[in-house]
Parts: structure tokens; sequence; C-alpha cells
């Protein structure tokens, strides 16, 4: 059993330490079952690898999580409300406001300079282009990007890249950071170095993370880590 | 050291004798490697002496006297003990692994329990050692990370093997029984 003060036990969520919880999920494409009825929860501050096979359900599960995908049963909630009732437009401003993204591959956009990639998720949030790409600006030198301000994605190594992804996803200080194989793509060396400044900075403004990954190196980061197979939470029944 | 528990998995099939514990310890356990009949016996005294197996039978037929071992109650607990308990995650496990995983199969236990305690014994230790590397001076981080990069090596060979369980399975319960 793992051992956190912060666990979700069977279907029972303990809300004082609640910030994130899915409740019976299941999500099925055509003849897949892809999610059979998944509990999870997240704490605030907390850091969780999803771990388990390829086509096990975890990503759909991060994606259920992060309000991209509509479960068919179960339900999502974010600070006590339910995502899944929420409107189109409330789930995208939630997902804007209160969540981060980091991908694998190609999240930037590769025309703009790193400091613009950055600044745009606080540019979609109403902040003015000078203060956005000010606060943006500081960021550089915590991720140990000084002087790469200008360059454009392809410009980047993989690693430097990823780096600004993650300050693109930490920028507003969201609640939540979503990471589907952050360094799935990465060397050793790069993928260490992205984990490291990843943790260390959502630990800093106090933001959890759900963190997808089939490397135990990458999972050691998290607090705990639940194990998808077969659609399932490995280890529990279904709901 | 995972030889005891070997032997006694396969003493919890049905009593048998040190020469059938030998030949069917080196087919399904160390096929390269095969167990020396001083250490089979050898074993099996210890194992005695702790109530863990006892003496069954001594048949005298032509030929030297043959001695047959039984599992003792004491003896199932122990290696019921030591498949539920995690082993302590340090590299170079393969052989217990091994030896847990066919040990599960040929008893008709489930081996996803199994591949779940050892997967989160592992990344208790990962933790730990991810933690020290925070802290460390750099050649403290190195043998670190000479540490994780062989716990992760134990637990991708855990779910590869996983994954093949039920080829495993039927690979091992094919195999003819020693006559």
């Amino acid at each position: 059993m793992i051992a956190s003060p912060l666990q979700t036990v069977g279907s029972i969520i303990r809300p004082a330490a609640t910030l994130l919880a899915g409740t019976g999920l299941r999500k099925r494409f055509g003849p897949t079952e892809a999610l059979r009825g998944i509990d999870f929860s997240l704490a605030a501050g907390e850091i969780v690898a999803v771990m388990g096979p390829s086509g096990s359900g975890k990503s759909t599960l991060l994606h259920c999580l992060a309000g991209i995908t509509v479960p068919d049963e179960g339900q999502v909630t974010f600070q006590g409300r339910s995502v899944d009732a929420m409107g189109d437009a409330e789930r995208s401003r939630l997902r804007r406001t209160s969540f981060g993204f980091v991908f694998q591959f190609g999240q930037l956009v590769p025309e703009l300079p790193a400091i613009e990639n950055v600044a745009l998720p606080l540019l979609l949030n109403g902040v003015g282009r000078r203060e956005a790409v000010s606060i943006a600006a500081t960021w550089f030198p915590r991720l140990g990007l000084d002087g790469l301000e200008q360059r454009r994605p392809g410009e980047m190594s993989g690693g430097q890249a990823q780096r600004v992804a993650v300050a693109r996803a930490l920028v507003i200080e969201p609640a939540v950071v979503f990471a589907d194989e952050p360094t799935g793509s990465l060397d050793s060396l790069s993928g260490e170095q992205v984990m490291e400044l990843l943790t260390r900075a959502a630990g800093e403004q106090g933001t959890s993370i759900v963190l997808v990954t089939h490397e135990a190196r990458v999972a050691a980061y998290a607090h705990r880590e639940v194990i998808v197979r077969d659609g399932r939470i490995s280890g529990h029944e279904p709901t | 050291m995972s030889v005891p528990y070997a032997l006694l998995g396969l003493l919890e099939q049905q009593p048998r004798h040190g020469y059938d514990l030998k030949r069917l310890f080196d087919r399904y356990f160390a096929p390269d490697h095969p167990l020396a009949f001083a250490q089979v016996y050898s074993t099996l005294g210890r194992l005695e002496q702790h109530g863990r197996v006892r003496l069954d039978a001594i048949e005298r037929a032509e030929g030297p006297e043959r001695r047959r071992y039984a599992i003792t109650e004491v003896g199932t607990k122990e290696l019921e003990r030591w498949l539920e308990e995690p082993l302590d995650a340090e590299p170079h496990l393969q052989a217990s692994l091994f030896t847990k995983v066919v040990l599960a199969i040929l008893s008709g236990r489930p081996v996803e329990p199994l591949v779940d305690t050892e997967r989160h014994a592992h990344l208790e230790r990962m933790r730990e050692l991810t933690a020290l590397r925070r802290t460390s001076t750099l050649p403290v981080a190195l043998l670190a990370d000479y540490a994780l990069f062989h716990l992760e090596a134990d637990l991708r060979w855990l779910e590869l093997t996983a994954a093949r369980v039920d080829e495993l399975r039927r690979n091992l319960l094919d195999v003819p029984e020693v006559p």
C-alpha cells in the first residue's frame, strides 16, 4: 500500500487534502474501454506519477482529469467543483487559468521566440503584453535558459525547448501541471534537468503535478505512484 | 539468497528427493548455473534444522538410500511470507525476482500483486536515492545515479516479465515433470 497521507482509499477521498479528484471514471473509444472505473485524487502540492504499460489508459486518465476529455461515467472535481458539469467555455477557462501542460512533443509555437512562447498563457489570460513579457523573462534564469529568450524552438536543443515548455506551463502559477511523458524525447541528462526544474519550481509555488510516465527514474520524482493497467488502477477493484 | 525458498516452493507441490529437487531447480531457476548436490543437501539440512522441512520417508530399494523431504507448516508460512514481502530494493536482484515469479506461476499464485509490491518497493528506494542526489556532491550524486539506473533496469525486466507471464506460464507448465 502506498504510504501517503494524501491518498485515495478505494473510492473514499479525503476531502480536506484533495485538490483534484476523479471518481469511478469510465471512458470508451469505440470498442475499446480505455478507463474501467478509476478513482484518483491529488492534494495541493502533491506530485503523483501515473505509470503503466502503453495503451493502459494513463493518458486518457490525464485528459479526463484535465478536462480535455469528458468521461462517459464518473466525475472529476477540482476544488470541490464538478469539472464535467461545466460548459465548454468554463472548462476552457479553467484549463487556461488553473492548469498547466507539458507534453512530450510539439507544444511550442515554432514561429515565436522562446520568451513569447512563455508569455503566451499570460496574454491569453488578459495580462498586458509588456507585463507578460516581463514576467516571462524572470523564468529564463530560473530554468537555466539565460540568453535564449529570442531563440525560436527550432534553434534550441530538445532539452532547452522542453525547459521553455516547463516555464510556459508554470508561468501562470497553476494549481496543477499535467505532464505527459515530459522527458520521453530527451536524453538522460536533459531529462533529469527538466524533472529537477519542473519539480523544484512547482514545489516553490505549491503547484501539484500529475506526471504520466513509463520511466521509473522520472516517477521517482513523485511523492507516490499509481499504476494503471487495462483501464484500472492496479490492485483496485473497478467501481 | 533464494535457493532455500526455491526448494521450499518445489516441496510445496509435493514431497521430493534431493535428486529431484536438484533437477527441478536447475530446470526452472538456473539452467545456466546448475546447483551442486552438496548445496541441495546442506540447504535441506538447514531447512530441517529450522523446522521448515521434515524427513518424509527413507526409501531403501536397490542402490543407495533415498531420503524424501516434505515441507512443514512453518516452511509453508515462511515461503508465503517471502513471496508476499518485497525484497530489499538493491541492484542485481534479478535471480531472486526471477525465482519469485517462477514460484508464483508453479504454485498457481497470481503474479500481478507480486509485481506491484516489488515495483512499489523499488520506487520507494528510487525516491530516496533521487532525494539524496539532490542534496549531495557530484560524486555521491553519480553513485546514486548508478544505483538508480540499476534499479530501473530491474523494474524494466519485471515489467517485461509481467507482460509475458502467460507465455512464461505455458512454457514452464509444458515442461514435463522429472520422472
